[in-house]
């Protein structure tokens, strides 16, 4: 009973309170550049979900057996893999959306979300945890993509998902299509749920950047507090 | 019975000014630009003015309400801003667009970083420049002086700024029947935005200030003096080239008003020194090499944005200072 409130808790902790996007600030940069439309968005969304299931099972599943040493390379090579069997779909199946995602597609492989959960999460718990890890993040990531997407596209283009809004459509406000757009609109969104997510009574969330940061356990800084605490 | 003594914290010697009254003088001086522009646009201009106005000041009071602060409506800055907008607006612009440009100047840009004297940018300035790259075309629609701004179709023309961007080397004798005389451009003769056209009232308003002390001559004068000077090497010695870049444009609105604002602008002398002469600078180099015709905004943008690093660099040694060395013990760690 406890393991599936906990299990439960791994999969809701990503929508709002830890919500990759909104409150622990990762994948900024597929987040600004793919959310000039709704469609795009989703696409963006779900496509990095499936590589991040499945990288954090491999990577869950294999954790005992990578040296410390190189897990980065050996990450990137599971991450890239399923990346590249992502793309292929898309290109197979979606050519429209493998066009509007254009480089993003295959830049998955350096996403921060993934990269950062493998490193924060998928390593130190089991497969079916850090699975359930995946998917809830994967899900507040489409979810914040969506918001994004579909609040750029609505002023910025009149249209949702391809249909035009009335009135909207004949003065669109250009600037949410531009990146200056894209900020703000980010800024307001992570105003707003940081706003709901203090108002459940969770403290905001602190930027751990060392623990989601896939450096880590090498990198001098933190080496230095370690070994001072 | 001997006086008391009153021992109180400082500050001991308090100013009679308050920003009500300070914002108060701006809108004096701004009195007579606005008189300007409604001869120039007609009735269209004051209706558009009082509703960026009036959408200003509601904002402010609804954000100030929600946001749970005590609110400052009564410091007449609301009105300042919205005043500045519409200057900053074309005759013909559609009302809500107007309201728009009010919610970015004082919601977004105002009251999220946290209200008057808090924000890093110049509001109405950024309204203007969100508005400019959102509604391009209502944006640019710049119309003839006493022509009827209420239709849809009313005569527009080249900025003076525009026909004056494809110039080469300063000389005016290709365009001159293009542009309008010397005169029409100090008495605002010419198509612009509602407030910009006619430099006379500006200035005035301007010197106004700098009488009543309420800015430092600083800024407006070494920020047009550097768009003076550049303009005279890009111009080849051209002074006829010169004036019409001085009077053309927002360069007087911008000076005066904008570049001025107190929250975004340095304040010592060598900052603001430094500050005007970025202005002039940015204005001038987007207006000789740039694609768009007029710079003003964006330089006092992008020198809002410095402004902090500008503090840094000017800040005043405390007398007798000496300068700190580094620790020795630090070099070895």
């Amino acid at each position: 009973m406890a393991e599936k409130k906990k299990l439960g808790k791994e999969l809701t902790k990503g929508i709002i309170v830890e919500n990759p996007v909104l409150r622990l600030v990762l994948g900024t940069c597929p987040t600004l550049a793919t959310t000039t439309s709704v469609e795009s968005a989703i696409g963006m969304g779900l496509a990095a979900s499936i590589v991040l299931i499945c990288s954090n099972v491999v990577i869950s599943a294999l954790r005992k057996v990578i040296p410390d040493k190189v897990r980065i390379p050996a990450y990137i090579v599971i991450i890239a893999s399923f990346v590249t069997i992502v793309q292929m779909v898309v290109k197979a199946f979606l050519p429209s959306l493998d066009e509007q995602l254009g480089v993003y597609l295959p830049l998955i492989v350096v996403n921060c979300i993934i990269l950062g959960r493998a490193e924060a999460f998928a390593n130190k718990n089991s497969v079916i945890a850090s699975a359930v890890d995946g998917l809830g993040m994967g899900i507040g990531f489409t979810a914040a993509l969506f918001l994004m997407g579909a609040v750029r596209e609505i002023f910025g283009a009149g249209t949702f998902l391809g249909t035009g809004i009335p009135f909207l459509s004949e003065n669109p406000m250009l600037i949410f299509i531009l990146p200056p757009g894209g900020f703000f609109v980010y800024g307001i969104l992570m105003a707003v749920v940081n706003r709901i997510a203090e108002s459940k009574g969770k403290k905001r969330a602190e930027l751990r950047g060392c623990e989601a940061c896939p450096m880590a356990a090498t990198c001098a800084i933190n080496k230095k507090e370690v070994a001072e605490s | 019975m001997a006086k008391k003594l009153t021992v109180s914290a400082s500050p001991h010697v308090r100013s009679k000014e308050t920003t009500t009254g300070i914002m108060l003088d701006v809108i004096i001086a701004l009195v007579p630009a606005l008189i300007m522009c409604v001869v120039y646009f007609g009735l269209r201009a004051l209706v558009l003015t009082a509703v960026c106005v009036a959408s200003c000041v509601v904002f402010e009071y609804i954000s100030r309400k929600v946001m749970k602060r005590n609110n400052t409506v009564g410091d007449l800055s609301a009105v300042v801003t919205g005043l500045i907008l519409a200057f900053n607006l074309p005759a013909t612009l559609p009302f809500w667009m107007a309201i728009i440009g009010s919610l970015i100047a004082i919601v977004v840009v105002k009251q999220m970083f946290g209200g008057i004297g808090q924000n890093f940018v110049n509001p109405a300035m950024t309204a203007r420049i969100i508005l400019m790259t959102s509604f391009p075309t209502a944006m640019a629609k710049w119309v003839v002086p006493f022509t009827d701004t209420w239709s849809a179709d009313a005569v527009t023309s080249a900025t003076p700024m525009a026909t004056l961007a494809g110039v080469q080397g300063g000389n005016l004798t290709t365009v001159t029947s293009q542009l309008p005389s010397l005169t029409d451009m100090l008495i605002g003769k010419h198509g612009g935005s509602m407030g910009e056209v006619c430099s006379i009232a500006l200035i005035i308003g301007g010197l106004y200030l700098i009488a009543r002390k309420v800015i430092s001559p600083i800024i407006p004068f070494t920020f047009i003096g550097t768009v003076a000077v550049f303009m005279l090497f890009a111009g080849k010695g051209h002074i006829d080239f010169v004036a019409y870049e001085l009077l053309g444009g927002g360069l007087m609105l911008g000076a005066f008003f904008m570049a001025t604002d107190y929250s975004t602008s340095p304040i010592n002398k060598k900052g603001k020194i430094i500050f005007g002469i970025g202005c002039g600078l940015i204005t001038s180099v987007i207006r000789i090499f740039g694609s768009l015709p007029e710079g003003v905004s964006f330089s006092i943008i992008l020198m809002n944005i410095l402004v902090p690093h500008i503090e840094n660099m000017t800040t005043p040694k405390p007398f007798g200072a000496v300068k700190e060395k580094k620790a020795k013990g630090e070099a070895k760690a």
